[in-house]
């Protein structure tokens, strides 16, 4: 048995496993084969055939997401064939929409000029948001697909920003269906699909309604997923690139399910919050609208950012040595004359383990109280 | 969670009970629809239609309040048709024939009076989950903030250990816990009667090690009061001074006007906050804290996986973190706690921590560790009691059904039952500075079912007049195929419509929860 489970790709001797689809053994030992529509995890659809690759002996390329791998099976990712393939593909979905970043423009093997164009270009209202972390541009560059003498598709339905959350710019969707296996196969919350048919074909959500009509819980999932300008987070806009964005893994400040998130900033303010990664458990990449949107709180106006204390009933700005020693000699003289059970504390389900490790060490040690809980049965 | 989060869709049979999971704990709720779309079983036990119900292959639709009794009622059909484990009850449990002897008075035709789930559905349920290989049960504060929460609890475990669902991959007895890090607090020590790791403050040898570990002496051998107590305690004046870090009591404690009152008898309330919360309004000193995205340290999630926390931006202002404030209380008061950085802290709680003893930071730099890990070389616990459970054979404690403190009558006819909603968090300090989402959820509501709307002739959006032994709050009615004639859905988050001004405060006799999920009240139109 053990003999049949062999494939060559690229003259590359290599077993798989049962099931295994050519992309998936491909991938596994680091063969690139481009992917617009694969969403590892959900069921293939072969909407884009950008992965399609030669099998000697078959008739037509395949589609590497889709066909399992089997015995002997010897197969070219970048053969002439292919590659013809993929230009076409590419420049047929360059055709058809607003994929205005420029991409048309260039002069083949050019990339820098490319580059400086359009950061010249940078402030051109048009121009895609996601100009430079785009699949489909990425695509075009390395297959060089010249689109210099095709003008812009105007989109056919118009652009949906009517939520706080989620910018729909129809006109620069390729109808890969990422974000519909997203939505109905990770997250699963069934609010958009395919609607309308042939060259009318729309992602819709519900009746083709605005999301915040629709299913939709703004978690973002299909934003994350869209190799290209269509779908677009409303907070992050606009991108300015000349700012230097850092970012910083960490957990998740709201439910208990502990999601590792990635926090982005620039210039000491939060631009973004993405999953920490697909591989990262527990929530493999998913992110809610709390963590993926309710960060502005961090940076609010709202902040306390001094000691406060209490005069005639008014708070008034206190330094920190005169807050430690008010709730320091408050502290100690209510412990000398009602003894240490008349005073209590409340630690916090927010902070961390660290923190209230420190709280009850504190109320047990210095206050010699017991008299600690927080808000878990709330 | 005795299970993991990813051990959710390995189950074969999944019960959520209390739990509308889809708003509480999104990301977690997609490994539950993705187990209900690639064929695993999913029933909902909830009062409510929620969103989760869709997904399910049956909803049990059970009065609020009747969960023992639904719970006993699926362990007779269990018992009465042979399908419990009999090799795991025999090897790892204890008082089999007392639970048995109970549940036997609970037959699905009696239970269908009390719970009003149809006998048919309740038997249907139980061979659903006792013939699945293996069974996870997901529950959350629909099961405890009852009077009869530890008991709820107790039922759930009960039916899990009948089933041999315990201690393998994709079983388990599974609280969602509802905050960042009260899994961490809990494990901390943060409660009246333990210290970390839940030893125990009235025992000797316990106090004995932290005596030393801490260098000092006389640590208080008696356990002190839980929240809920420390409330009366403060209006009969028996406590003085609060200490409050990172809460807000005056909208998430129940009666809210009992809990001002108390509060506003205080001799000295001391609140620490990164927001002039409702309850920071009422202090005497305000302290300026750090918030999650400006500091070190690690968070404890629901599958006990202690993960690291780390700081992205600058804290606004004069703000300090909240243990260097804590410190330099200590100091003052005469106690030395003097620590470099949050990581020496955490080298201490692993030291006196059996549970965490072989966590580091180091350890968890890529992926977090679950306890109990007691050693530098342990792969953590993922699934806990594989071989036995922590006091040896697991004990099955027959219970009892009991009503809950507070019943409708003429004058407050609906039931009402309080939560969350997706696009807020607890009291809403967090949440309510993002503008998107005051969009899209901008105030409190009152969620009524199609029939108790005609019924009162309340449309959506006009104000209805809501009003408990307790207090009034009026808020935006909103009519809803997810209520159930007869009971009525607040969120609590909304301070100028607060649910808890209604709420019952009520307490379970031993986890001193309080029944926040059921109170009387009745709805009329307010005035225009």
């Amino acid at each position: 048995m053990g003999n049949d489970m062999n494939i060559t790709i690229d003259d590359n001797q290599l077993t798989f496993e049962p099931g295994e689809t050519i992309l998936e053994v491909a991938q596994r030992n680091g063969i690139y084969i481009p992917t617009l529509c694969h969403l590892k995890g959900t069921t293939p659809t072969g909407a884009c055939r950008i992965c399609v690759v030669e099998v000697k002996g078959a008739g037509k390329l395949v589609e590497s997401c889709a066909a399992p791998a089997s015995s002997g099976m010897e197969i070219f990712t970048e053969s002439a064939k292919v590659v013809k393939a993929r230009k076409e593909i590419i420049r047929l979905m360059l055709a058809s929409g607003n994929h205005n970043c420029a991409a048309r423009n260039f002069e083949i093997e050019d990339w820098t000029d490319f580059q400086m164009k359009v950061m010249a270009e940078e402030g051109a209202e048009q121009l895609c948001p996601v100009w430079g972390d785009c699949k489909l541009q990425d695509l075009a560059y390395r297959y060089q697909v010249d689109t210099k003498d095709m003008p812009p598709a105007a989109g056919k339905y118009p652009m949906e920003k009517v939520n706080p959350f989620i910018v729909r710019d129809f006109s620069r969707c390729i109808l890969c269906g990422r974000c519909v296996k997203a939505c109905k196969e990770v997250q699963v919350n069934n609010a958009i699909d395919f609607g309308y048919r042939g060259s009318e074909t729309k992602i819709v959500a519900g009746t083709d309604v605005p999301l915040k009509d629709s299913n939709c819980v703004f978690c973002g999932e299909c934003v994350d997923v869209c190799p290209v300008g269509a779908l677009v987070f409303k907070p992050a806009l606009p991108v300015d690139r000349s700012r230097k964005v850092e970012k910083v893994r960490s957990t998740c400040a709201f439910c208990g399910v502990g999601c590792q998130i990635s926090i982005h900033t620039e210039e000491n303010r939060i631009v973004r919050i993405e999953g920490a990664g697909r591989d990262i458990p527990p929530n493999c990449g998913s992110l809610c609208v709390k963590g993926r949107f309710g960060y502005d709180f961090v940076g609010s106006d709202e902040r306390l950012t001094t000691p406060l204390i209490k005069e005639n009933g008014n708070f008034r700005n206190a330094s920190w040595k005169e807050a430690f020693d008010l709730v320091a000699e408050k502290l100690t003289g209510i412990k000398d004359q009602f003894g240490p059970q008349a005073l209590g504390v409340l630690t916090s389900a927010r902070i961390t383990n660290e923190e209230n490790y420190i709280a009850q060490k504190f109320a047990r040690a210095a206050l010699k109280t017991n008299n600690i809980d927080h808000c878990a049965r709330l | 969670m005795t299970n993991t989060i990813s051990d959710i869709e390995k189950a074969d049979t999944i019960i959520v009970m209390g739990s509308n999971t889809t708003e509480n704990h999104p990301v977690l709720s997609s490994f539950v629809k993705r187990a209900s779309l690639n064929g695993k079983t999913l029933i909902v036990i909830d009062p409510r239609k929620i969103v989760l119900t869709h997904h399910a292959d049956k909803w049990l639709r059970l009065q609020p309040g009747s969960d023992i009794a639904l719970i006993n009622a699926l362990m007779h059909v269990i018992i009465k048709e042979d399908l419990y484990d009999r090799d795991f009850v025999e090897r790892r449990t204890e008082n089999f024939e007392a639970l048995a002897e109970t549940v036997e008075k609970y037959s699905p035709g009696h239970v269908s009076k009390i719970s009003g789930v149809d006998a048919d559905d309740i038997i249907e349920a139980a061979r659903l989950y006792a013939k699945a290989a293996r069974g996870s049960i997901l529950y959350c504060m629909g099961i405890t903030q009852h009077i009869t929460g530890t008991d709820n609890v107790k039922s759930l475990a009960n039916l899990a250990m009948l089933c041999g669902n315990l201690g393998i991959e994709g079983g388990g007895v599974n609280p969602l816990r509802g905050q960042n890090n009260v899994q961490g607090a809990c494990d901390m020590g943060g409660l009246p009667n333990v210290f970390t790791a839940y030893r125990k403050v009235d025992d000797d040898s316990a106090r004995q090690s932290y005596e030393n570990a801490w260098q000092v002496t006389d640590l208080p051998s008696k356990p002190g009061h839980p929240v809920t107590e420390m409330v009366d305690m403060a209006e009969k004046g028996t406590l003085k001074s609060l200490y409050v870090i990172g809460e807000n009591p005056l909208v998430s404690d129940p009666d809210l006007n009992h809990a001002e009152k108390a509060f506003g008898n205080l001799d000295f309330l001391v609140v620490q906050d990164i927001f002039l919360t409702e309850t920071a309004k009422t202090a005497d000193v305000v302290l300026p804290a750090f918030c999650f995205a400006e500091k070190e340290g690690t968070f404890t999630n629901t599958e006990r996986r202690v993960q690291r926390v780390r700081k992205a931006v600058e804290a606004p202002g004069y703000a300090k973190e909240d243990w260097k404030i804590i410190c330099e209380v200590a100091g003052r008061m005469g106690y030395r706690m003097n620590y470099t950085d949050s990581r020496e802290i955490f080298e201490e709680i692993a030291a006196v921590t059996p549970s965490y003893a072989g966590i580091t930071w180091d350890r968890i730099e890529e992926e977090g560790i679950h306890w109990p890990c007691p050693t530098g070389d342990h792969p953590g616990t993922p699934i806990l009691h594989t071989e036995q459970f922590t006091r040896g054979k697991g004990a099955f404690f027959a219970v009892e059904h009991a009503s809950p403190a507070e019943m409708t009558n003429d004058e407050y006819p609906f039931i009402l039952t309080t939560g969350r909603v997706l696009y807020h968090y607890h009291t809403g300090s967090m949440t309510m500075k993002t503008k998107g989402l005051n969009e899209l959820a901008a105030e409190c509501f009152v969620e009524i079912s199609p029939g108790d709307a005609e019924q009162l002739d309340l449309q959506n959006d006009d104000m209805a007049k809501v009003t408990s032994r307790r207090g009034t709050i009026t808020a935006k009615v909103q009519v809803s195929s997810m209520a159930v004639d007869g009971t009525i859905f607040i969120p609590f988050h909304f301070g100028k419509a607060a649910a808890n001004r209604l709420t019952n405060a009520k307490l379970d006799p031993v986890a001193k929860i309080p029944e926040l999920k059921i109170c009387a009240i009745k709805v009329e139109k307010a005035a225009a």
